[in-house]
C-alpha cells in the first residue's frame, strides 16, 4: 500500500483489550458450545448405558427377541422355565394410555378451544395457572391418590373386586396429561394468524363456526403434536401407573382388570432382580424398548410441528 | 298511503339459520367451558381431600421428627432433608449447563440440521420416560462411574433429567429480549459475549430463575430416578439435624417415602401417607406459586 494512503492519517486504533479478557471470553463460548451439544450427548448416552447393561442378553442363547416382543408370558423367577414375554406388559400399556387419551383428548382440546377462543382475558390467566399447578403435582402423588381415593370411589360405583385397575390408571394418566395437551394445543391455536379469525367474522360466522371451520382445520398439526405429546407422557410415566393400575401380568379384559404396564414392569422388579442376572438385563432391554418408542413418538410430534412452519 | 310500521321485533328478528347458529355458539361455549373447569375441580378436590385426611398428623413436629416404630409413627425429617440435599445438588450441576446451553441455542446456533438436532435432543430428553433415566443413572453413575447407591449418584440423574426445563425456559426468557437491544449494543462495538453479559442476561434474568424454580419442584418430586439410585427405604438420623448425610450416603427422600408408606409399609398410622403428601405436594405447589408470583410481578415491572 503506498504511504500516501488516507488511512496513514487515521487516528491510532484505540487501546485493545487485555490479552486475558480474550482469552478468557474465547473459552467461555467453547464452554458455552459444549454445554450447547450437551443434550445431543446425554440422549446419546442413556441409549447408550441403558443399552450397555442390556447387550449381553441379546446374544445369550437363553434368550429370543420374538418371545420378548411378542409372547404375554412374564416368569423372570419360574425355577424350571423361565419365560420373558413382554406382550401381556405392552397391552397393558397400550389399554392404559388409549384409556387415559380418550378422556384426555376431548377434555385437553376443548379446554385449550375454550381457552384461546371462549374466554376472559381474566379467566384465562386463573385457568393457565390452574392448569400449571395441576402439572406440577409429582406422579407419586398421583399414585398415592390412585390407590386411595380413586380405587375406593371405584369399588364404590362399580362393585369391582379390586379397585387398581385400567380404569383407575387410566384416569389418572388422563388428568396427568390434560395439561401437556391443553398448553401445546393453546399455543397452536394462538399462532393461527388474525386474520384469519377476522376473515371469518367478516363473513358472519359465529365463533363456533370460526372454530370448527376454520380454527381447527388450521391448527390441525399443532394439535395433532399435543395429542402425540400427551400420548409420550402417558406411555413413560412410571409411578402413577405403578400405585394406581395393580399388579397382574396379563391381557386384559375388560376395564375393571389389573394390568402392568412396561414402565410399572420394571419399577417394581428392578430392585429384587440381581445385578447382571438375566431378569435385570432384561428389565433394562424394556427399558431400551420404552426410550425407542418415545423417541419415536417425540420425532412423530416434531416433525409434525415442524411440518406448520414449513407452511 | 302509509305505510304500515313493520313491528320492530319481526323487521329485525334473527332468521332461523342465524338463531340456530347462535344457538350452537352458546352450547359450544357451555361444553367447552365445562371441560376447562374440569381442570379446576380435580386440584381442588385432591389437595382438599388429602388436607382433610392428613389433619390429625400435620404440624411442625411432624416435619422435624424422624420416623418411629418402624415408621408407622413419628414424622418425616429424614426424608425432607434427603429431598433437600437431592434438589439442591441436582440445581447445583443442571443450572450452569442449562443455562450454557440456552445461551448457545437462542444466541449462537444458526439455524442449521446440526443445530435443529439439538433443539430435538432437548425436547427428547424431556421425553425419556422417568424410569428409564432411573436406569441410565443406575447403568452411569452407580456402575460405569462407581459412584454407588449415592446422593450423587441420584442428583446426577435428577440434573439431567430436569436439564430441559431449565433449557427450556431460559431460551424462552432470552428470546424474549428485543433484538434492537442486542443491535444496539453491537453497534457500539462490543462482541457477542460482551452483549450477552451486559444486555441479554440483565435483561432475562428473572426468566432464568423462573425456570431454576420449576427445576426445584421437578426435581423434589421425582421418584422413579431416585428410588434406585441413591434413596433409600430407611436412615437413621438425628431429629431436626440439617447436616444430617454426606455426599456419598444414601439418604431418605419424600417422594419415596410416601412411596413406601402407601405401598411396603404394613400398619401404619392412618393419616401418616396422607400427611407426606400434603408436605410434598404443599412444597411442590408453594414452588410453583412462587414461580408464577415473580413471573406476574416481574412482568408489571417490565419496561419495553
Amino acid at each position: 500500500m503506498s504511504s500516501d494512503s488516507p488511512l496513514d492519517d487515521a487516528p491510532p486504533r484505540r487501546p485493545r483489550r487485555p490479552r486475558w479478557a480474550v482469552l478468557g471470553e474465547r473459552a467461555l463460548e467453547a464452554l458455552i458450545r459444549v454445554s450447547g451439544v450437551s443434550a445431543i450427548v446425554f440422549v446419546a448416552a442413556i441409549f447408550f448405558f441403558v443399552l450397555r447393561e442390556a447387550a449381553p442378553i441379546l446374544v445369550s442363547d437363553a434368550f429370543s427377541l420374538t418371545q420378548f416382543l411378542f409372547s404375554p408370558e412374564w416368569y423372570p423367577t419360574s425355577a424350571s422355565n423361565v419365560r420373558y414375554g413382554t406382550f401381556a406388559l405392552t397391552v397393558g400399556t397400550l389399554s392404559v394410555t388409549a384409556l387415559a387419551m380418550l378422556l384426555a383428548v376431548p377434555f385437553g382440546l376443548g379446554a385449550a378451544i375454550y381457552l384461546s377462543e371462549f374466554c376472559a382475558p381474566r379467566v384465562r390467566e386463573t385457568l393457565k395457572v390452574t392448569i400449571e399447578l395441576l402439572s406440577a403435582i409429582p406422579s407419586v402423588v398421583w399414585g398415592f391418590i390412585g390407590l386411595t381415593v380413586m380405587s375406593r370411589l371405584i369399588v364404590a360405583t362399580t362393585g369391582a373386586p379390586v379397585g387398581v385397575n385400567v380404569l383407575n390408571g387410566g384416569i389418572i394418566l388422563a388428568l396427568m396429561s390434560v395439561p401437556v395437551i391443553v398448553s401445546i394445543g393453546e399455543d397452536a391455536l394462538k399462532a393461527v394468524p388474525d386474520s384469519f379469525r377476522e376473515a371469518g367474522i367478516a363473513l358472519g360466522a359465529t365463533r363456533w363456526q370460526l372454530v370448527y371451520r376454520v380454527l381447527v382445520p388450521a391448527a390441525r398439526n399443532g394439535l395433532l403434536a399435543a395429542v402425540l405429546l400427551g400420548v409420550g407422557r402417558a406411555v413413560g410415566e412410571t409411578m402413577a401407573v405403578l400405585m394406581a393400575t395393580g399388579h397382574a401380568v396379563h391381557i386384559p379384559g375388560s376395564l375393571l382388570d389389573s394390568v402392568r404396564t412396561l414402565t410399572a414392569n420394571i419399577a417394581a422388579e428392578l430392585g429384587e432382580a440381581p445385578v447382571g442376572s438375566d431378569h435385570y438385563r432384561v428389565l433394562f432391554l424394556t427399558g431400551t424398548l420404552l426410550f425407542l418408542i418415545t423417541f419415536a413418538v417425540n420425532l412423530a410430534a416434531d416433525l409434525v410441528v415442524r411440518g406448520i412452519r414449513r407452511k | 298511503m302509509a305505510l304500515a310500521p313493520a313491528p320492530a321485533t319481526g323487521r329485525f328478528a334473527k332468521t332461523p339459520h342465524v338463531a340456530r347458529k347462535e344457538r350452537a355458539q352458546a352450547a359450544a361455549k357451555g361444553v367447552f367451558a365445562v371441560m376447562a373447569a374440569a381442570m379446576v375441580l380435580p386440584l381442588l378436590l385432591i389437595v382438599g381431600y388429602l388436607v382433610w385426611r392428613a389433619w390429625p398428623s400435620l404440624g411442625l413436629e411432624f416435619l422435624l421428627d424422624v420416623p418411629r416404630k418402624g415408621m408407622t409413627e413419628g414424622g418425616i425429617w429424614p426424608a425432607f432433608v434427603g429431598t433437600l440435599y437431592l434438589v439442591v445438588l441436582s440445581l447445583v450441576v443442571s443450572t450452569p449447563i442449562g443455562v450454557m446451553a440456552a445461551v448457545y441455542l437462542n444466541e449462537y446456533a444458526r439455524d442449521n440440521w446440526f443445530n435443529r438436532a439439538v433443539n430435538l435432543a432437548v425436547i427428547n430428553l424431556a421425553g425419556v420416560p422417568s424410569i428409564v433415566h432411573a436406569l441410565f443413572g443406575l447403568g452411569a453413575f452407580v456402575y460405569a462411574a462407581r459412584f454407588g447407591y449415592s446422593i450423587v449418584s441420584a442428583s446426577l440423574t435428577l440434573a439431567i433429567m430436569t436439564l430441559p426445563v431449565i433449557i427450556a425456559s431460559t431460551r424462552e426468557a432470552l428470546a424474549s429480549v428485543p433484538m434492537a437491544f442486542r443491535e444496539a449494543c453491537w453497534n457500539v462495538g462490543a462482541t457477542r459475549w460482551q452483549t450477552i453479559r451486559a444486555v441479554v442476561l440483565p435483561n432475562s434474568i428473572s426468566g432464568i430463575l423462573t425456570g431454576l424454580i420449576l427445576q426445584v419442584s421437578r426435581a423434589a418430586g421425582e421418584t422413579a430416578p431416585v428410588m434406585f439410585t441413591g434413596a433409600v427405604f430407611y436412615k437413621s438420623v438425628e431429629r431436626g439435624n440439617l447436616f444430617a448425610y454426606a455426599l456419598s450416603d444414601q439418604a431418605m427422600a419424600l417422594s419415596m417415602h410416601l412411596y413406601t408408606l402407601a405401598t411396603q409399609v404394613p400398619n401404619v398410622e392412618e393419616s401418616l401417607p396422607y400427611a407426606t403428601a400434603v408436605v410434598l405436594l404443599g412444597l411442590v405447589l408453594l414452588v410453583n406459586a412462587a414461580a408464577i408470583a415473580l413471573r406476574v410481578f416481574l412482568r408489571g415491572r417490565k419496561r419495553w
